[in-house]
This record gives structure tokens, sequence and C-alpha cells, in this order.
């Protein structure tokens, strides 16, 4: 079977360019197989997999060859879930995709995954690379696939075949080829300069995309991916807006008598939630159609509400108000009905976050003078908190909802915020570098 | 600590009112800070911030006014009812120690509660707009509740002669 996919995503996207993925050991990769090798995710903590990265063999690009396995080992570490083997314990060299490993000489290395890959030059200047994924003790191919790019998407394809290794030996889908959205932040405490910054989610590529002038915050993808919500205090009027991240376009979003903010696209990019500053002082929750440039009142209480935040099927809304008399998560349909509160544990609640599954609420949680980050099931049951300290803040999913980045902020005049990860299980704490400080991140849906 | 000292004193001087919207000028460091009580022309905004004080200060998650507030906003009202050429914007702050989209909604009541209590002593709600910065404008840095106090804000600044 020769299958030529072609990977399709809205045409500004210079990424979209040419990543030509080309199933062509789709044949071989179809064998069922009685998957010997995989991992359990459903554990909390566990022994990650051993996995042997050598770099991609190249007569035309050794160093993207070298630095394409970098990339995927990189990812697969910092996963948990893998353990990439030292390079320097190899017995087997020089291995070609064309032929089978010698799986003894992985065997007495412990490497019990084996990558295999090449990248080479076409007549056309495209790069074709070329992977196998070994299962060394079943001696079996888990994955052999093709793919042809141009020479400067080489990362994207790194993390197209990372997240393909995920997903065969975890039986999920991976998050690798993502990026992340965050506010980078530069200067002194009391006179911050933020500009919205876009980064692969390994930090990689990252890009500036406003230039520090006016306040920004809490920038948010659609699900298309090329359009990012946020706000921003342009000239003096705090508004939502729509940002264009390939054209440079925004927009302002709709025409309010006062402050809108804490904006999020609905599931299909039709709509965005948002709070309105009402004249009394109260926020209340409003959707906005981007198409029809309508509003309609979700909300109508003297309280604080915001944070809004979709389920994935687009039917419920899960939001932050303090009603009660202090910050507690509610959700309603997605029409405004029927609000209920769903946190009832000690602290202050808010910026409530639906899992992409659908089956979790990330939240912020204060509590004893410390910040949290959690997560809830959607009827409130089931509370866990994932990790604590003097500041933590903002949690946003990977597109698989195994992950979740949030930003910690350190105390006094010389602190400020960065980004960091963590499972779902409360494991793996890693930090994400960024070049400055960094907050607000928002995680993008899967590019491929 | 000496920022925490300086922090409820006047910072802003009409000719900088238009600035307020840069972020660059968003704080004034201490030193400098204008001059004695003396110095400043009665109706003058050096006369409003030093002699009537221009911001008022919250309890934790609270934008209820003190006792203390509504005498400092008397005063402004009196101050503004006898200067009408001044309009104000009256921006609303939140400390540092709440979620980000919760305090830009805190501020808003702050400055809204401020808005509403003026009115009440006799100024022209048509002189009157409000912002809220949330916590995205601190006056004090410092990691302890002195600091996160004064940042609990809401400031009359004056927007120049009508």
């Amino acid at each position: 079977m020769m299958t030529d996919l072609l990977i399709r995503r809205p045409s500004a996207l210079p990424l979209a360019m040419a990543v030509i993925l080309g199933l062509v050991f789709a044949a071989l990769a179809a064998k069922p197989a009685h998957a010997v090798l995989e991992i359990d995710i459903t554990q909390g903590s566990l022994e990650p997999l051993p996995i042997a990265l050598p770099a991609f063999g190249s007569a035309t690009d050794a160093q993207v060859g070298a630095e394409m396995v970098q990339v995927i080992s990189n990812n697969l570490q910092r996963s948990g879930l893998f353990r990439p083997v030292d390079p320097a314990s190899f017995i087997q060299q020089g291995l070609s995709v064309d032929a089978g490993p010698n799986f003894a000489e992985w065997r007495v290395i412990n490497a019990q995954a084996l990558v295999v890959g090449a990248v080479e030059r076409q007549g056309d200047g495209r790069l074709r690379v070329d992977f196998r994924l070994w299962d060394v003790f079943g001696a079996e191919q888990m994955i052999g696939q093709q793919y042809f790019t141009t020479p400067e998407n080489w990362r994207r394809v790194a993390h197209i075949i990372s997240d393909a290794i995920y997903q065969r030996l975890t039986g999920e889908s991976g998050y690798f080829d993502s990026r992340v959205v965050f506010v980078d932040e530069t200067g002194p405490k009391d006179n911050r300069v933020k500009r919205l910054a876009i980064m692969d989610q390994d930090g990689a590529n990252l890009r500036y995309l406003t230039s520090g002038a006016d306040l920004v915050l809490t920038p948010r993808f659609s699900p298309g991916r090329q359009e990012i919500t946020y706000m921003s205090f342009e000239g003096g009027q705090p508004r939502v807006y729509l940002l264009n991240i390939e054209t440079g376009q925004r927009r302002i979003v709709g025409n309010f008598p006062g402050m809108t903010f804490a904006p999020r696209f609905s599931p299909e990019g039709g709509h965005l939630v948002m709070s309105l500053l009402q004249n009394d002082g109260y926020s209340d929750i409003y959707r906005f159609d981007l198409g029809a440039q309508t509003t309609t009142r979700l909300t109508n209480s003297p309280s604080i509400d915001t944070s809004p935040s979709y389920s994935p099927d687009g039917s419920r809304i899960a939001f932050s108000s303090d009603r009660s008399g202090s910050g507690q998560i509610y959700v309603m349909g997605a029409d405004g009905g029927n609000p209920q509160r769903i946190s009832f544990g000690s602290g202050v609640y808010s910026t409530p976050v639906w899992s992409p599954r659908g089956d979790l609420i990330a939240f912020t949680k204060q509590q004893g003078g410390r910040f949290l980050i959690g997560v809830m099931n959607v009827d409130g049951s089931g509370e866990r908190i994932l990790t604590e300290g003097f500041h933590n803040e903002g949690p946003t999913w990977a597109p698989n909802g195994r992950v979740l980045m949030f930003f910690r902020d350190t105390p006094g005049a010389s602190g400020g915020p960065q980004l960091w990860t963590i499972d779902l299980t409360g494991f793996n704490e890693l930090r994400v570098g960024t070049p400055s400080f960094g907050s607000d991140p928002a995680w993008s849906p899967l590019l491929n | 600590m000496a920022r925490a000292q300086f922090s409820v004193l006047p910072r802003l001087a009409v000719a900088v009112f238009a600035a307020l919207f840069v972020a660059a000028c968003a704080s004034t460091t201490p030193d400098q800070l204008p001059v004695t009580q003396g110095a400043a022309p009665p109706g003058s905004a050096q006369d409003f911030t030093v002699n009537v004080g221009d911001r008022v200060f919250f309890e934790t998650d609270s934008s209820n006014l003190t006792a203390e507030g509504q005498l400092t906003l008397d005063r402004q009202a009196a101050w503004l009812n006898q200067y009408p050429q001044y309009s104000i914007q009256l921006e609303g702050h939140a400390d540092e120690r709440g979620t980000r989209e919760y305090n830009l909604a805190l501020g808003a009541r702050r400055s809204a509660a401020t808005r509403d209590y003026l009115v009440s002593r006799g100024i022209n709600p048509q002189r009157l707009s409000t912002i809220s910065y949330g916590k995205e404008r601190p006056v004090a840095t410092c990691n302890d509740i002195t600091c996160w106090s004064q940042n609990r804000r809401a400031v009359t600044v004056l927007l120049g002669g009508s």
C-alpha cells in the first residue's frame, strides 16, 4: 500500500508547506502484532522505557540527522516515559533503514526500543526522512514511515516522529508537534514590559508577536491554530483582541463600552467566551459570535464571573465566580443555563481549564498563602493537587491531556514568572526554557 | 523598605498624565517625588496629591472602602468640586496574591467603588472614567504584607484641565 497523505492545515501557515508524509512501509507497520512492547501510562510513577536513538544516517545532511535525533530524544526524555540509552554504549554502528538491526547487540545494552532513521536530500531540494521503530526483544518492527519536507522544516518532522513513537508505545496520541504562546516579561517588577511570544513546545523557534509597547495578557489559541485571542491595553482601553500569528493582522473584538478580558475560543472556533465589565463594577461572562458579531450574555450576577473555558464538546462552560463570597469553580450550559458550583474544598479557586479529553478541569487554588495547581473531575469530585508553592498559576493542557503547563512566580523585587510543565500524575515537574521571564502559557492543539 | 514608605506619596504631575498610559511611566521612583507641601500651588495636581491624597487602600480581596479611604475620598470630592476643570481617571489595582483575570476584575470593582463614592459626594459622573490594571502595575515590590497592602489601591488620576 502506498499512501501519500498531505498534512493539511490552514493555508497561511508556512509550516503547512510541504510536510508530506508517505506511509510507504504501511503494510509492515500495520501488522497488528501482539504488542510485546508497550508502556502502561495509567500508573502514577513508572520506570521509563529504555530507547536507543542512534543519529539518523545521512550522506547529504549528517548534521540534520544528528539534530533530529537530539530533538526526538529530548522530547521522549522530557515526557518522563522514556529513557534514552547512552549512545556511548551502542555496539552496532552504521545502521541502515533498509536492513533489520542486530537485535542481540541492542539487547545486551538493554535497549527495549530502537529507532533507526535516515535523512537524504532529494534532487528537488527536499529532505526525505525514513525511520523505523523496532521492538528489540520482540525482534519486530513497530513503525516504518517516510516523510518529505523542505529542509527548514526538519524540526517539525522530528516532532512528528516523536509523536509517532509516543503513540505507538503508549497507545495515546502525542503532544510534541505543538506550540506554546505565552507572555514574555522583561524589566523591573514595577515596570514590566510584556510581549506575546510563540515557540515550539520544546522552546525552539521562539518568535515575538507584539512589540512590548502595550501591556498584553492571557493569549489563547484558536482551534485553527493560526489565530490567537488575547487582552491588550492598547490606547489605554483594555480589550480583547484577535491576532493572526502568520500575517500579524489584529483586530479588536466587538465594540464594548467597558473592559473585556479573559477570552477563550469555543472548540469549533466560531465563538469567544470572555468577561465583560459591567457599569456597576461587576464582571459577567458573554459569548461573542465571531461571524455574526453578536453578543450573548451568559451570566448575570452581582459578582466577579470570569475565566470561562468550554468543554471540548462545546456543550458546557466552566468559569470562576465569587458569587458565594469567595472564588469558586462553576459549570453551566453553553447557553448560560443551570450554573452549578463544583468546587467545595477549602481555599479559593480560579482559572478553570477543561481538559482536551473532557474528563477533568485544571485550576489554580489559593490556600494558606500558597498557590496550587490541581485537577478535579467535571462534577467537582476527585480533586488532586499536582504542585504547590509560593505562586503557581494558569494551567494549560497539552493536546493529549497528559501534561499541564503553568507559570511559577517567585517573590520579591527580583522575582519573576517562569514556565513549567508537570504530568497529570503529579510527577515529572520540568522547567520550560524561555529567554526571559514568561507567564500565561497556552498550549496549541496538535499541528499534525 | 524605602519604596513602601514612599509609595503612598504622590507620584505624578499634570505634565506626565498623558504618559500614564505608557508602561514606562506608570511608576515613578521615590527620588523623583515632588517637593514640599508649601510648594504646591492650590488647584495643581501637586496640590491634589500632596495635600489631598490621590489614593485609597483596600483589604485583601475586598472592594469595600475603608473608613480612612472614605475620608480621603471626601477630601478628594471637596477638592474636585472646587477645581472642576479636571476630568479624572480612577485606576483600580490589586496585589500580586491573586490570579490574573480575577485581579483584573477585582481592580475594576475597586475603581467602580471609588467612582460611585465620588459621585455620591457630588462629582459629576461625566468627569469620571475607570480602568483596572489588576496586578500588572505594583508600586511596591517587596515580598510581604506591607508591600501588598500598598498595591491594593485605587488611584485618582487627574487627566488635565478641560
